[in-house]
């Protein structure tokens, strides 16, 4: 049992299977991108219990009865996450293919507190590859909704 | 990919007498080596894993000047502890120096300690010669283009390096580990933990199959000390050392009272420096000392024509190290 973005879902699944093909292919969720599937991308960032986590080095069995978040659970009653919007105005992506990962992975950096300068976001965001190069406006776009948050 | 029976743990005792009974059964705690190397490199391929992830070895409390640190304790858990800041503050910065948040918030201290070497010979099942994985069969990466290799422990039957950040700081602190096995506990010192690779690389430790580390003891540095760990690398972030040095001193008038001092990046396993802690205590807190401990340090290094370049990064990367720490305020 997964508690997917606040609903329970019940699956019967190989030993092998990861979490994140447990989303993307069993729960079609994919939102999770599966990047290097080797934990040294983060495009499969997800929230487990809260905490950021690499879906590709989790066994779903692992996972059982904890609360999973995913992009696909961020928006609030049709509306963007506060993030979200602040990728697309600072044009914080070119292919876009790490951008669910670099989002679920600055939700968490805001809820860690670790997003009180460039030099601190891009350290405890580095484990979010971007191969497009998209960083500095990545850094504009957590820095914008993290002063928002201090005001 | 192998299939394998996946198992939860109820209890340590039931956990490690499953183990124990079964040559073809793993411990699965974080996941972030173990499921690597299973799931994507298929360079282990256990029959069944027993998950430990939910038995109750998580937490830190403190005895006296030491920390216990249960073994499925997260990285980003133990830097996060005030007293880890507080009184040794290179545990901190080495922990935070390793991996990214995702990975420190899944790979737990006991994992940190076992993780397997990063070196891509080991990894590459379509590399026949690792002695590692297939003792006997030599080394390939003593012949063919190496970088992120050990220069100390090392031989030409392996070079595997150690990449551990944190206990490079943890071999500084003489960090004990609390084994539980059928039989009973037992505790070993970190630094007599790890096996060189001598003629048998794949024997990395002390640890019978089915024993389990449960938790990690770390003295705290006494009062007066001051620390640091510097990391050097090909990138500014997310990435292993190439060299990393972690130091303590206790400087009283100018003269270094204690020192302690290991290295991470150079080692087959996390490398204490006594022969450079002999040099350094009870001699002026200078440069000329540094160096020199810093040369006592890497005598002794094997090396490839793609790791010569660490013997003078390493040397350099002690003497800065011990100069960051010596100028702190205590």
């Amino acid at each position: 049992m997964l508690q997917v973005n606040g609903r329970v879902r019940q699956l019967q699944l190989d030993s092998r299977v990861t979490l994140l093909d447990a989303l993307r292919d069993h729960l079609e969720l994919v939102g999770t991108k599966k990047g290097c599937d080797q934990g040294a991308c983060g495009a499969c960032t997800v929230l487990l219990d809260g905490k950021r986590v690499l879906s590709c080095l989790a066994l779903a069995a692992q996972c059982d009865g904890r609360e999973v978040t995913t992009i696909e659970g961020l928006a609030r009653d049709g509306r963007l996450h506060p993030l979200q919007e602040a990728f697309i105005r600072h044009d914080g992506f070119q292919c876009g293919y790490c951008t669910p990962g670099q989002i679920m992975s600055a939700v968490a950096l805001l809820e860690e507190g670790r997003a009180t300068s460039d030099e601190e976001i891009r350290e405890f965001m580095s484990g979010n590859l971007c191969r497009c190069g998209a960083y500095p406006n990545i850094v504009a776009a957590i820095r914008e909704v993290a002063m928002l948050r201090r005001t | 990919m192998s299939e394998f029976e996946y198992v939860r743990a109820e209890d340590v005792a039931g956990a490690v007498a499953i183990v124990s009974r079964d040559p073809g059964a793993s411990f699965l705690a974080g996941g972030t080596t173990l499921l690597d190397l299973m799931l994507k490199d298929g360079v282990i391929a256990p029959g069944r894993v027993v998950d430990i992830g939910r038995l109750p070895l998580r937490g830190i409390t403190r005895r006296d000047d030491s920390l216990l640190v249960g073994t499925l304790t997260t990285m980003e858990e133990l830097a996060a502890y005030p007293t880890v800041a507080e009184r040794a503050p290179f545990v901190r910065e080495a922990l935070l120096a390793g991996a990214s948040t995702q990975l420190r918030n899944m790979a737990t201290i006991g994992g940190n300690v076992l993780q397997r070497t990063r070196c891509r010979y080991f990894r590459d099942l379509a590399v026949a010669e690792c002695n590692k994985r297939t003792p006997g069969s030599g080394c390939a990466a003593v012949t063919g283009p190496a970088r992120m290799h050990a220069i100390l422990g090392a031989s030409e039957h392996c070079i595997a390096l150690h990449a551990s950040d944190l206990c490079v700081a943890l071999v500084a602190l003489d960090a004990i580990v609390h084994i539980q096995g059928v039989s009973g506990e037992r505790t070993v010192a970190l630094t007599e933990f790890y096996m060189l690779p001598g003629e048998r690389p794949d024997i990395e430790n002390v640890l019978e199959h089915g024993e389990l580390v449960t938790q990690v003891e770390i003295p705290l540095l006494p009062a007066g000390a001051r620390s640091g760990y510097l990391k050097v690398r090909d990138r500014a972030s997310y990435e292993f050392a190439l060299t990393s040095a972690a130091a303590a001193l206790v400087i009283e008038e100018g003269t270094i009272a204690m020192a302690r001092l290991a290295l991470g990046g150079v080692g087959t396993i996390p490398w204490r420096a006594r022969e450079a802690e002999a040099i350094l205590e009870g001699k002026p807190a200078n440069d000329q000392t540094f160096r020199a401990a810093a040369d006592a340090a890497i005598r002794d290094a094997f090396t490839v024509p793609g790791t010569a370049f660490k013997v003078e990064l390493a040397k350099r990367t002690i003497a800065r190290v011990l100069q960051t720490v010596a100028e702190m305020r205590s």
